[in-house]
């Protein structure tokens, strides 16, 4: 993989800028400084990186084409208000609501390791057609289910995704994901997707790497979905539809493949054009898919595709000074 | 001395096709073993049964006396079975050093959690890694090239550096399947001093496929000769040239040169 810059950043500077993203959020919460439009497009946005990177493990760095992930998402959002609004709803939001945006995750993880076990023979075009199936499936699922609503929805959850929650969230989605690709576990994962056969044959456990790709990424889309739900109090089954997988599909591939900084630029271009566009109404719908297919032809890889930049990347991996030529 | 690699009577069917009948040959410790044969008479075959590609549909792959027949590539190679392939197959896309680290990483030993909240452990078993791709790098002499993508190399490198992705599993048997191919004589002469020196400098078994004669005779210290998917004749160079039906299956004409 290339990078955006050649040498390693100052130490320190992200993390300061850390802080001060994570303070400014903690002070947007307690004094009201913007108004409530504005904090749900940062909140949207905060969502949108969550699905973007971690749909791109699947998509960009083991290069499967999953459509399943607003099924995950579902799964995520359904499960965290069960235990918001029906199970621990006597519990302090501090504590409770993370432990239903945790669970949410597992519920998708769980979810995710049976996808997973599907990738060990299927590949490629099988594969999405598989995750298109699991998407129908969940949804379908939801809908018989009189317990969350069934078609009509699930309604009265609580409004307990803030600003900071959703900061906090995207920064730990964003680290973990990012450990994870510089690891073993992560190279081997991009070696499923360079050569399945080489990959082997050097000592990867492919089933593994998929697995972990899988597990990981349904997690976080688990995670999303349950933030959405205590976003928008209401979830209904037709929401986590192709149309929502899609969306996350064209902030991947418009971003870019197998890249933290693509998956947050295409997360934040999405969230902004979708919202700039909206006085065209559904011609909206008419734009954003002419963007993607402008981009499938002349950048398929998006606009970071396979490129990182160097702040996100591990001092470990720049070269050392008595390298340089 | 007890064979390293011993392959018992296997047979590998497709179907119809019968790609290898009752194949049985030893390769051991410290041997340069070749494998000739044809085309079509199952070199290749015998080298995805070693290697755990394909389960056979008979016989036995034993490996330090251990069965592995039927184990995943996977566990074949951190048992201590390395190969490269007929067609390159690097991971084009991903740097020199990435190539390497991928084989390499058979012997970190952290935890996916670990990895995940990047305990000091692991980024320490993370730096050895690197440190050890890059020693193993500069010995096969591509240590100026550690941040290119693979698939910029030229072709010489490209293979030296599947060798060197093959090594960094610290395999006891290194399967080489034709890694003359696309070389002049030149180069494949060249070839031979650096698979010498790789035979001397990691102690280190080979089992090779190769078309390119010369080769073959001069390097191998044994030489194994595949037809339809049996062993028709085994022993050193000498013992091979003279044998009469491989020079009727395969040499066939003149000198024995292809």
């Amino acid at each position: 993989m290339t990078r955006w810059l050649q040498h390693p950043p100052p130490r320190g500077v992200l993390l300061a800028l850390l802080a001060a993203g994570l303070a400014a959020c903690f002070a947007i919460e307690q004094f009201g400084l913007v108004d409530d439009y504005v904090r749900f497009v940062l909140i949207t946005l905060g969502i949108n990186i969550i699905l973007c990177v971690s749909l791109n493990l699947v998509n960009g760095w083991m290069g499967e084409f999953s459509v399943g992930h607003a099924g995950f998402m579902a799964l995520g959002a359904y499960l965290s208000a069960c235990v918001s609004v029906k199970w621990l709803s006597w519990g302090d939001p501090l504590w409770m609501f993370p432990l239903a945006v945790i669970g949410g995750g597992l519920m998708a993880g769980a979810v995710g390791f049976l996808l997973g076990l599907l990738s060990f023979k299927t590949r490629g075009d099988y594969l999405a057609i598989i995750t298109l199936a699991f998407l129908m499936i969940v949804k379908s699922g939801i809908e018989n289910i009189p317990y969350v609503g069934g078609p009509r929805g699930f309604l009265g959850i609580g409004n307990h995704t803030t600003l900071l929650w959703t900061a906090v969230w995207t920064v730990l989605t964003l680290w973990t994901i990012r450990n994870l690709v510089y690891s073993r576990f992560g190279r081997g994962i991009v070696a499923v997707r360079e050569d399945e056969i080489a990959a082997n044959a050097m000592g990867v456990d492919t089933r593994k790497a998929k697995l972990t790709a899988f597990v990981v990424s349904s997690f976080f889309g688990g995670v999303a979905g349950a933030l959405f739900a205590h976003q928008l109090q209401f979830i209904n089954p037709s929401v986590f539809d192709i149309v929502k997988s899609t969306e996350i599909l064209v902030m991947v591939y418009l971003g870019g493949v197998g890249s933290l900084a693509g998956s947050i630029l295409g997360a934040t271009a999405f969230t902004f054009l979708s919202q700039a566009l909206q006085p065209l109404g559904t011609w909206r719908m008419v734009i954003l898919p002419l963007i993607l297919v402008l981009l499938m032809i002349f950048r398929p890889r998006g606009i970071m595709g396979m490129r990182e930049f160097s702040w996100f990347v591990p001092r470990r991996e720049f070269p050392k000074k008595e390298d340089k030529k | 001395m007890k064979p390293l690699l011993e392959v018992r009577g296997v047979t590998m069917r497709f179907g119809g096709l019968v790609a290898l009948s009752d194949l049985s040959f030893d390769v051991t410790p410290g041997h340069a073993h070749g494998i000739i044969g044809p085309n079509g008479a199952g070199k290749t075959t015998a080298f995805n049964v070693i290697t755990g590609i394909y389960a056979p549909t008979q016989g036995d792959v034993l490996f330090r006396g251990e069965s592995i027949t039927g184990c995943r590539p996977s566990t074949i190679a951190h048992r201590g079975i390395a190969r490269t392939f007929q067609n390159i197959r690097l991971f084009r896309d991903l740097t020199v050093l990435d190539n390497v680290r991928i084989a390499c990483d058979a012997h970190a030993r952290y935890s996916w959690p670990g990895a995940m909240i990047q305990l000091p452990s692991a980024r320490q078993a993370e730096k050895e890694t690197i440190g050890r791709c890059t020693d193993l790098l500069e010995k096969f002499g591509l240590g100026n090239e550690i941040h290119e993508r693979a698939g910029d190399l030229p072709y010489g490198s490209q293979r030296r550096l599947e060798i060197a992705r093959a090594m960094a599993l610290q395999p006891s048997l290194l399967l080489l399947d034709e890694p003359a191919a696309g070389m002049n004589s030149a180069e494949t002469l060249n070839l031979v001093e650096f698979l010498g020196w790789l035979r001397d400098h990691f102690s280190v078994t080979m089992l090779l496929i190769e078309h390119h004669m010369q080769l073959v005779m001069t390097f191998c210290d044994r030489i194994t000769v595949l037809d339809f998917g049996k062993t028709i004749a085994e022993g050193t160079a000498d013992e091979v040239r003279k044998n009469p039906e491989v020079i009727e299956a395969y040499l066939g004409q003149e000198d024995g040169h292809e």
